[in-house]
């Protein structure tokens, strides 16, 4: 009779607590699918990191592959030291550097008049934008290669297989995205302190540079940030326009000089992508410290 | 410090909607005007247009003798504070102050002895380190007021400054913002949808509604002599009260028949004025609340004593106000909180009648 009342009361406060008891199962469930997320996307580096660590013999050899026997640097040293390899990180970086720098003087005033200064055809001009980051680059790399043929007809310019051809072509990618999202980002920002700042005295140029660009940190940042990972990880056009060992960028370079007809070098391949996704990593862990959402608070009512 | 004209000004925005639909307004220097309304009425329009926010479709606006129909806002020499603040989220208290003397590359000593002095003025000298998300809605609208004031411009613009405070708060800064413009004495114009404010704060009150302006005057004029029903009905609170009447003459008395049972007796002083209109088909009354009153026995003979069943009241605490019927109209009277005002009961009440206002309907003009 006891027991009999005791268990009523337990189900009937359970029943009661049944906020947490939801938030727990939510819980578990969110791990549960974390937990997936991280052993999908970690485990290629994870074999990454193993098989540039093993010498050719070991990787062609039937045993264990997650583990590594006789763990050995060379092929690290092997990339590091070779002239090759140098040339195609110099390129990327060189390329990827100047890229992002025209991407962020392009897209960030276009951004900020197609947001701002409302002008005859600002709105079509704003799709336009969106629907040219829509066509893909598959598409686009034909005529873009026919484009550059007649080029060279016309001015005897040669503009293919040169490193610097993706300075030209990588911003067809980067600036319509960026551009969007800076759209985004000022949008966000009220209206009445452009309007603040245009009675306290300052020019477009001002209002842009003094009060839009330090507002809109975080989205310059996230803008950059992809520009960056896009260029530096762009293969299509790089390929397709670029052939000489000498004019390659690192991610063409390492498939080019590392697989040899049907020989794969598998170790330097795991090692050049590994030391290849450094830098990007390096940059985001740095924009990271300065990527402080919420800087707009306290702009206007709170 | 400088006056502002407004001549026949229209704003007319793309789809065709007139939001300011022709309207003249002269601002003495150092004057202060509010502008108010309903929402929609044109009252941000026409100071934005002051500002030059917006582009002027017809008229002229004079900002001391020049026309600045074209002239862009950072040239007008006004500054503007908004309703939502608008400070910079990423300067500080002294920084966002001093931003505009800085673009126009004023010398740091006479900068700082500005931003000082405003700080003074509005008491938020130990503020200035701070940033924007740091303060509170009173402190951010006074920063917002300091940049004004800094500048020392021609106009000070004011856009509902005060609408995203809490209603304490608000009746603070209302006097914070009377006592700077005491200090400071230059032309404002101020705009605001609640008459409250409008009343306390202005030299001159500017009603609008529809795009145009129905009456310009002190609020002492606004509230004791309106010239049309809206301001009559948008001026005080609770509203004025109206209802339908029809104007009778029995020899030299006019009467103002409510109801079968009551017939107000229309004072003799006005009885001239109101001669032509009877028989009129549409006649309003107004009064206000205040103008009906419980009936005491010391109050004077133009009083018109009626009795009224109650429908509700709402004691405030220094007085109850009642709500009740006659004929088809709901009123409203202020009473004494002695008065014995219950819902349900039956009171006798006082109607003031030295204090109504006759408004023939079909014009909305008070006679």
């Amino acid at each position: 009779m006891t027991a009999a009342t005791v268990t009523e009361a337990v189900s009937s406060r359970r029943a009661y607590g049944s906020m947490s008891r939801d938030r727990a199962w939510a819980l578990r469930w969110s791990y549960f699918f974390l937990i997936l997320f991280v052993i999908f996307f970690l485990t290629p580096p994870i074999y990454m990191l193993i098989t540039s660590l093993k010498t050719s013999t070991e990787v062609s050899a039937i045993t264990n592959p997650w583990f590594v026997f006789n763990p050995t640097l060379e092929n690290y040293r092997e990339l590091l030291t070779s002239a090759q390899f140098l040339t195609f990180f110099k390129n990327s970086a060189l390329v990827s550097v100047i890229v992002v720098t025209t991407t962020m003087l392009i897209a960030v005033p276009a951004a900020f008049a197609l947001s701002r200064m409302r002008f005859w055809g600002s709105t079509v001009l704003a799709t336009g934008v969106f629907l040219t980051y829509l066509i893909p680059e598959t598409l686009l790399f034909i005529p873009l290669f026919k484009m550059m043929a007649m080029f060279h007809e016309l001015t005897g310019i040669q503009l293919l297989n040169k490193w610097w051809v993706n300075l030209i072509l990588y911003p067809t990618l980067t600036v319509p995205f960026c551009t969007w999202i800076m759209i985004g980002y000022f949008a966000s920002i009220p209206k009445e302190l452009d309007e603040a700042a245009l009675i306290d005295g300052a020019t477009w140029m001002q209002t842009l540079m003094k009060i839009f660009i330090p507002v809109a940190l975080p989205g310059l940042i996230a803008a950059t940030i992809f520009a960056f990972t896009v260029s530096w990880a762009q293969f299509l056009y790089p390929l397709a326009f670029t052939t000489s060992v000498d004019q390659l960028v690192l991610p063409v370079g390492i498939i080019t000089s590392l697989i040899k007809a049907d020989i794969y070098n598998w170790g330097q391949i795991m090692t050049g992508a590994l030391l290849g996704a450094l830098p990007p990593l390096i940059i985001y862990a740095f924009l990271m410290d300065y990527y402080i959402a919420g800087l707009t608070a306290g702009a206007t009512k709170g | 410090m400088a006056e502002v004209s407004i001549r026949k000004v229209v704003k007319q925005y793309d789809g065709g909607v007139q939001a300011v639909r022709g309207i003249d307004l002269d601002i003495k220097d150092r004057e202060f005007v509010v502008l108010v309304g309903p929402s929609g009425c044109g009252k941000t329009t026409t100071l934005r247009m002051i500002a030059g926010l917006e582009d002027i479709t017809g008229g002229e606006i004079l900002i001391g003798p020049d026309v600045v129909n074209d002239v862009p806002p950072k040239d007008r020499d006004i500054a503007m504070v908004f309703q939502n603040y608008a400070l910079y989220p990423h300067m500080t208290v002294h920084e966002n102050m001093s931003f505009g003397l800085r673009l126009k590359k004023f010398p740091k000593a006479e900068i700082n002895r500005r931003v000082d002095e405003a700080a003074r003025i509005l008491d938020i000298k130990e503020l200035l380190d701070r940033k924007p998300k740091q303060l509170s809605g009173g402190q951010r609208q006074r920063v917002a007021m300091g940049r004004a004031i800094v500048r020392n411009p021609k106009v000070f613009l004011f856009d509902e400054p005060l609408s995203n405070l809490d209603a304490k708060l608000r009746v603070q800064m209302r006097i914070e913002i009377k006592k700077v413009h005491q200090k400071v004495r230059t032309t404002t114009v101020y705009v605001t949808h609640d008459q409250v404010e409008a009343m306390t704060l202005a030299d001159r009150v500017v009603v609008m509604n529809h795009g145009i302006i129905e009456q310009v005057g002190t609020p002492q004029e606004l509230y004791h002599a309106p010239k049309t029903r809206f301001v009559a009905g948008f001026i005080g609170s609770p509203a004025m009260n109206f209802l339908p009447v029809s104007l009778e003459s029995s020899g030299a008395a006019l009467g103002l028949r409510v109801s079968n049972e009551i017939v107000f007796p229309v004072p003799a002083d006005r009885a001239e004025r109101y001669r032509p209109h009877v028989g009129k088909p549409k006649l309003l009354l107004g009064l206000r609340p205040e103008h009906i009153t419980d009936a005491k026995p010391h109050l004077g003979p133009e009083l018109f004593l009626f009795a009224a069943p109650l429908d509700v009241t709402e004691p405030m605490g220094m007085e109850t106000l009642v709500y009740f019927r006659i004929g088809s109209a709901e009123l409203c009277g202020r009473v004494s909180p002695t008065a014995g005002a219950s819902d349900g009961a039956t009171l006798r009440l006082a109607a003031d009648l030295s204090q109504m206002h006759l408004i023939d309907d079909a014009s909305d003009k008070v006679l």
